[in-house]
């Protein structure tokens, strides 16, 4: 029977949770790290006991971690992260230029063919890539040096890549995403780059709301069999683009808000999508107090509630935009963590849900491995 | 040898006790010193100083001899008492939170 090893990144540390196939006993380990924040914990698809984690304090500045035992023992790699170059300048909040700082990595993305290559997003927004297995990280400068780059400016959470999404079926093609600039493409691995946001609309934000950057994407979905189909949580609205990021349509339908930070993709079914409603930019939980996970089966556009082991009163968690993934299991196993401390399990696609746990410090990454 | 004291989260990363003797060649100074630990253990670099800048991460001080050492020159020359192995150089987090 296959098992699942759930990666949690936290406030103060990280956590290994697993479990067998059924999804209803599971083991926790941890704090790794403890103390230090945990943004993100993820595997190699290539190799499922390479692990990296990105660690940091504002103390000590960024680490990365490596585990090559599945998370049993862990080593310190590379941790310098330095911006190819002239830095150059982008906006700042108040709209004044502003050099290019490091300050921490949000997601890191192992290469689904080789462990020892890894992608990872930072702040002030720019990619990084390592070939050997995060000694050394080099600038993949492209994007940062993109022309509108001098007109990036940081959302509340800082200038940050957040989001990575390597295409199955294009080793040259790369997503990034970046609030609060929008979402861009390259396709050929990362030497140039475009912005790939029409049809975004930031009314209220931007003074041009359509304009070609500038707007907070939260997060971009794919599922592998259909790689040119998008899926997007926005600052406000989800969105869907079916070619590529070239265009994209709203697909927010009866969902009861459509803030939210997470978006994700059922691991067998290309059209059923998950994300997490929030009642808005400046109210960070759920509207009415109720935890619910909404389930597209259409791709889009009409929404169902899923309720069924959540809290249904006084609940005022965030699910914060990289705490929610599925696994690879028939039926498809989704999990996701919360500002609370709560990593929920389902182990019938949304259907049902239990906590993992309930009392891990704040909740800023989830990902799962599907073992054999 | 110069004895180093280290906020306990560095030690652990580094896995090192909190106190370790680093031996400077020539004239002893933060930038020695630092060098000098960094060298011994690789860890730590980045983590007491920025990579890029080389200057002292905001939310760390030296401290030695009851001295706040954290706004001296890199380059200046630390207390004799330290030179000497008498006192440790100590490298403090800041208190910063609620």
């Amino acid at each position: 029977m296959s098992n699942v090893r759930v990666l949690v990144g936290t406030r103060k540390g990280a956590f290994v949770l697993t479990a067998d196939g059924t999804r209803r006993r599971w083991d926790v380990t941890g704090p790794h790290f403890g103390g230090w924040e945990v943004f993100h914990v993820t595997g190699s698809p290539a190799d499922p006991n390479r692990i990296y984690a990105a660690e940091y304090a504002d103390w000590f500045g960024q680490v990365i971690q490596r585990s090559d035992d599945g998370g049993r023992t862990w080593d310190a790699v590379g941790n310098e992260f330095a911006y190819e170059g002239e830095t150059g300048t982008h906006l700042w909040y108040d709209g004044t230029p502003h050099p290019w700082e490091f300050k921490r990595v949000w997601h890191l993305e192992p290469s689904p063919r080789d462990p020892d290559t890894v992608y990872a997003g930072v702040e002030d927004a720019a990619l990084f890539r390592s070939t050997d297995g995060g000694k050394s990280w080099r600038e993949v400068s492209g994007l940062r040096r993109h022309p509108t780059g001098p007109q990036w400016q940081p959302g509340a959470g800082g200038l940050c890549l957040h989001t990575v999404l390597l295409a199955p079926n294009d080793a040259r093609r790369i997503y990034t995403a970046i609030s609060a600039a929008g979402a861009f493409r390259s396709d050929d691995a990362g030497e140039s780059w475009r912005p790939v946001n029409r049809g975004l609309q930031s009314e209220g934000f931007l003074p041009t709301p359509d304009a070609e950057v500038g707007h907070c994407v939260h997060r971009l979905a794919m599922h592998p069999s259909r790689p040119d189909v998008l899926f997007m949580q926005k600052h406000w609205d989800v969105m869907r683009s079916d070619d590529a990021g070239e265009s994209w349509r709203e697909i927010s339908g009866n969902l009861p808000s459509d803030f939210g930070f997470p978006v994700e993709v059922h691991a067998h079914e290309p059209d059923t999508v998950y994300v997490v409603p929030i009642k808005s930019d400046s109210e960070h939980y759920p509207p009415d107090g109720r935890l619910r996970v909404y389930r597209s089966r259409t791709g889009g556009d009409e929404w169902e509630a899923l309720t069924e082991g959540l809290p249904q009163r006084d609940c005022y968690v965030n699910v914060l935009r990289d705490a929610m993934t599925v696994d690879t299991l028939d039926p498809c196993g989704v999990y996701f963590g919360t500002t609370g401390g709560q990593v929920y399990a389902s182990p019938d696609a949304g259907d049902t849900w239990t906590p993992i746990v309930r009392d891990l410090p704040a909740v800023l990454s989830v990902e799962v491995q599907t073992l054999p | 040898m110069i004895r180093v004291v280290l906020p306990e989260p560095l030690s652990v990363l580094a896995r090192i006790d909190r106190e370790v003797t680093i031996e400077v060649e020539g004239a002893a100074t933060q930038r020695a010193v630092i060098d000098a630990l960094e060298a011994a253990h690789p860890v730590l670099r980045g983590t007491i100083r920025h990579h890029a800048t080389q200057r002292r991460r905001a939310y760390l001080r030296f401290f030695a001899c009851g001295l706040d050492l954290s706004h001296e020159a890199p380059d200046a020359l630390l207390p004799e008492e330290v030179v000497a192995g008498r006192e440790p150089f100590l490298v403090v987090g800041a208190m910063a939170g609620g």
